[in-house]
């Protein structure tokens, strides 16, 4: 394996770790499932692409406009979620999906389905973040900032706001959180990092077309947050991990990705509705109680 | 100081009338609302509470008309309540469903995106809540795993937490025995005596007579009765409705 073919699967990975982060604050947080996140993916990525390919504003300046507007997209795109809950809210979100990438696939101002190309690389301080070792710092820095935000989310008072919808959303309300307004911001904030991955996304292919954004990839992305442990911080992490390495791993799964994926999610809803890593999962129990043993020894050891 | 005010309060769920013109009124005291099955009486907190906007008529709280507001504003006014089927936030701990309810003045505030709400002056609080309905020792188990009984009392803390003014309980004794439910009932008592205004559903009628200072009867959407329970336990109309006669 070339060094270069194995920074782009670390490109990638970190990328889908920022994905996976960003639809468990909507999913795993707030409980509101979405199976059209490669919509905002889509969206920040060709925000950003035609900002920097057609109007030739820089980098920073797209890429931040990525993030806004994929924001205000999701905010607007997340109303539905106010009339319908749980199953509806699932189809209704796959509508979004394939209503995004119609627009790009038939609206000529997105390019049609050839797409846009000649995104330039990214240059931030003078410096061109073209491919290799510098994009993967740059991704890897977008996937910290990404926990840092979800981590931090967690400890306020939205993020126990959320804990309540995704629990009871009537409970919730007696309590006086607005369900429709903390839908709206898990929505809003969700889209919103989604759709800085999206400009990563467009500026490291150097061109996007409708198809990179279609509905399998939403799937792809709910995988990696169920697989590694939904609503936790871990989770997703290690979902996205597993699941882009894997595949390369395993080579000759690598045409039938999604039937791994497909299988695995059956396998995982079976046995493991928590996922690998989730706070009810065996192997978490195995691990945390392996940690309170060994600290206990440790413990025993010093007193 | 809290007075409610329920006044000509009508509510129809598509062709079957659940409340007919219900008025009373009630204030610092411990109101049972009692009445058969399918009486309207949780159709009623609902009114009160923000979840239905009545068809008819109008609620008040200190002069102030509440029956357009939703639930999680009426709870800022300070109404606070439990539910009939307990609805505890299953994947949180005892403590995190508490701090829940601490939120409330935050959730409709900007700051509550970045206010952390695992302060140390938070957490005193809650322990302190705790203590108060006997759940100090079950502070970190996922509410999922408490009994039923402990379920409602969490529930009762969590309500607290909002600092309310009014306190609605639907059917708190439910599923409880006979100890627990004296426990409950003293803990009644005793948030009564720190100037809560409590209002409660009851189908467990030895706890609600013991309990309460005044009570509404309901049957059929409609008040039957309202008094003292030694005049409620020997009203005929209310015997009849308990029993089915006409």
């Amino acid at each position: 394996m070339s060094s270069g073919y194995l920074l782009t699967i670390l490109i990638f990975t970190a990328m889908y770790i920022s994905l996976a982060l960003s639809l468990n604050i909507l999913t795993g947080f707030a409980g509101q499932v979405s199976l059209g996140h490669a919509a905002f993916l889509g969206i920040g990525a060709y925000t950003s692409a035609i900002l920097t390919a057609r109007y030739e504003y820089p980098f920073w300046l797209a890429f931040l406009a990525a993030i806004i507007i994929t924001g205000i997209i999701g905010t607007f795109l997340g109303l539905p979620s106010l009339r319908v809950r749980h199953d509806f809210l699932v189809l209704a979100t796959m509508g979004i999906n394939f209503v995004v990438v119609s627009i790009f696939k038939y609206v000529d101002f997105f390019g049609g389905a050839m797409g846009l190309v000649n995104i330039p690389a990214p240059t931030l301080f003078g410096i061109t973040f073209r491919g290799g070792v510098p994009y993967l710092l740059l991704t890897a820095g977008y996937a910290a900032f990404t926990l840092l935000i979800c981590w931090y989310l967690s400890k306020t008072w939205s993020g126990l706001a959320f804990q309540t919808i995704r629990n009871d959303e009537d409970a919730a309300a007696s309590l006086g959180v607005n369900p429709a307004r903390y839908k709206i911001y898990a929505f809003g904030i969700s889209a919103a990092l989604a759709g800085g991955v999206g400009s990563l996304y467009a500026h490291f292919l150097g061109s996007v077309f409708p198809d990179n954004f279609v509905f399998v990839e939403s799937i792809g992305i709910m995988s990696m947050v169920i697989f590694g442990g939904i609503g936790t911080l871990r989770g997703p992490i290690i979902g996205a991990i597993l699941l882009r390495l894997i595949p390369e791993w395993l080579r000759f799964i690598q045409d039938y990705r999604f039937t791994f994926y497909g299988a695995l999610l059956v396998l995982m809803m079976l046995f493991q509705p928590m996922g690998l890593l989730g706070n009810e999962s065996w192997l978490w129990r195995q691990l945390t109680r392996l940690f309170r043993a060994t600290s206990k020894v440790k413990e025993e050891v010093q007193g | 100081m809290s007075q409610l005010e329920i006044r000509s309060v009508s509510h129809w769920f598509g062709g079957l009338q659940a409340l007919r013109d219900v008025t009373f009124s009630t204030s610092d005291e411990i109101l049972g609302l009692i009445g058969p099955n399918g009486a309207g009486k949780t159709t009623l907190f609902n009114v009160i509470s923000g979840f239905i906007v009545p068809t008819r008529g109008e609620v008040l709280l200190n002069g102030k008309a509440i029956h357009r507001l939703r639930a999680d504003q009426t709870i800022r006014l300070g109404l606070a309540r439990t539910f009939q089927i307990v609805k505890p936030f299953a994947t949180l701990t005892v403590e995190e469903n508490v701090l829940a309810g601490l939120g409330t003045p935050y959730y409709p505030k900007a700051e509550a995106l970045y206010k952390i709400y695992r302060t140390r002056e938070n957490l005193e609080k809650i322990e302190q809540m705790l203590e108060k309905v006997h759940l100090s020792e079950y502070r970190f188990s996922p509410a999922a795993k408490l009994p039923i009984g402990l379920q409602r009392r969490l529930e009762i803390a969590r309500a607290l937490a909002t600092h309310p003014k009014v306190l609605l309980l639907d059917e708190p004794a439910a599923g409880l025995v006979a100890q627990e439910a004296e426990e409950l009932a003293d803990l009644i008592r005793d948030l009564h005596s720190q100037g809560i205004h409590i209002i409660l559903i009851e189908h467990n009628m030895r706890f609600a007579m013991n309990l309460c200072q005044r009570i509404v009867v309901l049957a059929q959407g409609e008040i039957i009765a309202e008094g003292v329970p030694a005049e409620i336990q020997n009203n005929e109309k209310v015997i009849n409705a308990y029993l089915g006669q006409e």
